[in-house]
């Protein structure tokens, strides 16, 4: 078996292949709720009800898309330039603690000045956070899968013990909490009663500026050539481990506001149970995007629904919502499979 | 303080860091009969939660305790042939393959864990396999427990290590195996393949994984639960380099790295509470990026890792 490259495809052949992958993901899925004992087709019109079969599903699954976005971004920009952050999670949690830590009151401004602050601190915590790796990659040589996914385990040990030490909430009855953020730090609602709130637009703005940075400005460039052929890159003159600093503080800046996010605009505090694995959702979002940033803003809000429609289907169903996360797992393997497919022909002999 | 020095001449802690190391031990060998044929697998954490489960499952189910073992080491090979399948012949990124393969094999047991116990609060117990003690070395004070009056399961990682070591070493098929990860073309001239020799260390690494995560619920704990890998397979990852490739070295680093944790969590009772525990669970995974740092340098890291084979290229 051999692999040839193929000329660069046309766009119907590199949106037909998602939808292969999509296709491909259901087909599977559908055996395991057959092995489940439920009927596919209603379990599958059950999720797509749940996630956007009302008024109230839909702004659910927006809600929900919402962190995914900003860990979709983050680990879009670093995978484009071959810096493999896998602790999106980490940074996410280094977000949300910043959040809390200027969010509760330690800083009396009026919202205009407050939230831009803490954004901005948030990012920078995310960013100090997944430079170690970055540094530990060009320095050492210390393979940034590895250190990043250690970083998880770490920063969620840190986020309990902040938790039950002297972030924890004086009136949150022992559970291991922090207390709300003030009304000033809070992101607002953006259709009352309803849960989606303006981290949802920041989101969609950072999509619009990240795709802005990756396709029309130097720093980009670098990326995407330090990505493509580091040696190639250094030999063009391009400062490679410069620009994977760059894309770090880029990266981790992302994810963190995914912290930031959940914290101001919907939950109001931080827990330990803050992010289900945004982080390595995130991994998923980015790669069904073919690491495109604003095919991350679709795929977050496809990959939210299935989650969304899976919650509400085993409600109603009976089949275990862990479904979800079978299907957004196969749906990553089925697309880097169709990715290559786009770009190589399958020669068997 | 002499107190916490005391802890280091007690049997129990002795016997606590061998059963720490063992399903270590497993999952290192596995990962690093991986690396050596030139496939970083990511899928390690996934692999030991799917053997930890299918290994028990079996025995819940009314399975002998061996064939338990079995159906984990099946099982694991089973993720081992996709990932090979996606990464030798497809040449797809490693990296995120073996994530993928991780969040899939998770959440397929996760799935799989619910479907057939819809209904429980507590998770059911099974028999587990008991220390089988050596007669007469077994007495030797100290060592002697840790050693020889362990379960079945940790003779057998030691084993584990000993046949590796043999295989990679001594035998035309380990030359195939450590030459497909340094120079693959010249195994090819060989005319042997390269596709092949790699999916199958894939699936026997993976198999190794697996068993290491049945260790946990059929020898140290007697049931499965959620999240009890808990990075156990990044933590391996981090052992391969640390002991540069080699069964030996590796094993060292898994014991010396069971032996802190088992030291850690006696220290905690130690200092009663006046240093936050979770500063102490952290210990194993500071430790082991301190490891990869000070290891990476002089690291003589497989030359062909992570690099996909082409036939006929160059």
């Amino acid at each position: 078996m051999r692999l040839e490259a193929k000329p660069a495809p046309s766009l119907a052949v590199t949106l037909l292949f998602p939808v292969g992958a999509v296709v491909a993901t259901l087909v599977i899925s559908s055996l395991l709720v057959l092995a489940a004992g439920a009927s596919p087709f209603s379990v599958f019109g059950l999720v797509a009800r749940g996630a956007a079969g009302s008024q109230f599903a839909l702004l659910e699954t927006l809600t929900r898309a919402t962190p995914l976005i900003f860990t979709g971004l983050a680990v879009a920009v670093a995978f484009r330039a071959k810096l493999w952050n896998i602790g999106a999670e980490a940074q996410l949690y280094a977000g949300a603690v910043i959040t809390v830590v200027l969010g509760t009151g330690a800083l009396p401004l009026p919202s205009p000045i407050l939230i831009p602050l803490i954004m901005v601190a948030a990012m920078a915590a995310g960013a100090a956070l997944l430079l170690g790796p970055a540094i530990l990659k060009t320095r050492f040589g210390v393979d940034e899968v590895v250190t990043t996914l250690l970083f998880n385990f770490i920063m969620l040990l840190f986020v309990s013990m902040l938790l039950e030490g002297v972030l924890k909430d004086p009136m949150g009855l022992g559970w291991p909490q922090s207390q709300k953020v003030i009304a000033d730090a809070q992101l607002p609602r953006i259709v009352t009663g309803r849960r989606l709130h303006y981290g949802f637009v920041i989101a969609i703005v950072a999509a619009v500026a990240v795709w802005f940075v990756m396709k029309k400005t130097t720093l980009g460039y670098e990326m995407r050539a330090v990505g493509h052929n580091p040696e190639a890159a250094r030999f063009a003159g391009i400062p490679v481990n410069g620009v994977l600093m760059k894309t770090a503080l880029l990266s981790g800046g992302l994810a963190a506001l995914a912290g930031f996010s959940e914290v101001a605009g919907l939950k109001g505090n931080l827990t330990l149970d803050l992010s289900p694995g945004f982080g390595y959702t995130g991994i998923v979002v980015a790669m069904l995007a073919m690491l495109n940033p604003l095919g991350v803003v679709l795929a977050a809000v496809f990959v939210a629904g299935i989650f969304v429609g899976a919650d509400a289907m085993s409600r109603a169903a009976g089949v275990p919502s862990y479904i979800a996360q079978v299907m957004v797992a196969t749906a990553l393997l089925t697309m880097v499979v169709a990715i290559m497919l786009t770009r190589f022909r399958v020669r068997w002999r | 303080m002499i107190e916490a020095f005391e802890i280091l001449f007690t049997a129990s802690f002795w016997v606590a860091a061998i059963r720490i190391a063992s399903p270590l031990i497993f999952a290192t060998m596995g990962e690093l009969i991986c690396e050596r044929a030139g496939v970083l697998n990511l899928g390690i954490e996934g692999i030991m939660v799917v053997g930890a489960f299918a290994g028990w499952l079996t025995v819940y189910a009314g399975g002998d305790l061996w064939f338990g073992v079995a159906v984990a080491a099946l099982a694991g090979a089973a993720f081992g042939l996709l990932h090979g399948t996606l990464t030798v012949p497809l040449g797809l990124s490693q990296h995120v393959v073996g994530i993928g393969i991780t969040l899939l094999a998770t959440s397929l047991t996760y799935f799989t864990y619910r479907v057939v116990l819809p209904e429980v609060t507590s998770p059911p117990r099974i028999e587990p396999f008991q220390p089988l003690p050596v007669p007469l070395l077994s007495d030797v004070p100290v060592l002697g427990p840790a050693l020889f009056n362990q379960t079945p399961l940790t003779y057998l990682a030691f084993a584990t290590v000993a046949i590796v070591a043999w295989v990679l070493y001594r035998t035309p098929l380990g030359l195939a195996v450590r030459a497909a990860g340094e120079n693959p073309s010249a195994v090819e001239a060989q005319g042997i393949s390269v596709t092949a020799i790699r999916i199958g260390a894939v699936m026997v690494g993976s198999a190794l994984m697996a068993v290491g995560g049945a260790f946990l619920t059929m020898s140290a704990f007697n049931s499965f639960f959620f999240e009890m890998i808990n990075g156990r397979g990044w933590i391996c990852i981090a052992l391969v380099v640390f002991g540069s490739w080699r069964p030996g070295k590796a094993l060292l680093g898994a014991v010396l790295f069971a032996a802190f944790d088992a030291y850690q969590v006696r220290l905690q009772q130690l200092t009663g509470g006046a240093v936050p525990y979770q500063l102490f669970l952290m210990m194993p995974f500071v430790l082991s990026i301190l490891a990869l740092v000070v290891m990476s340098r002089r690291a003589a890291y497989p030359k062909a890792l992570m690099i996909p084979y082409q036939k006929g290229e160059r």
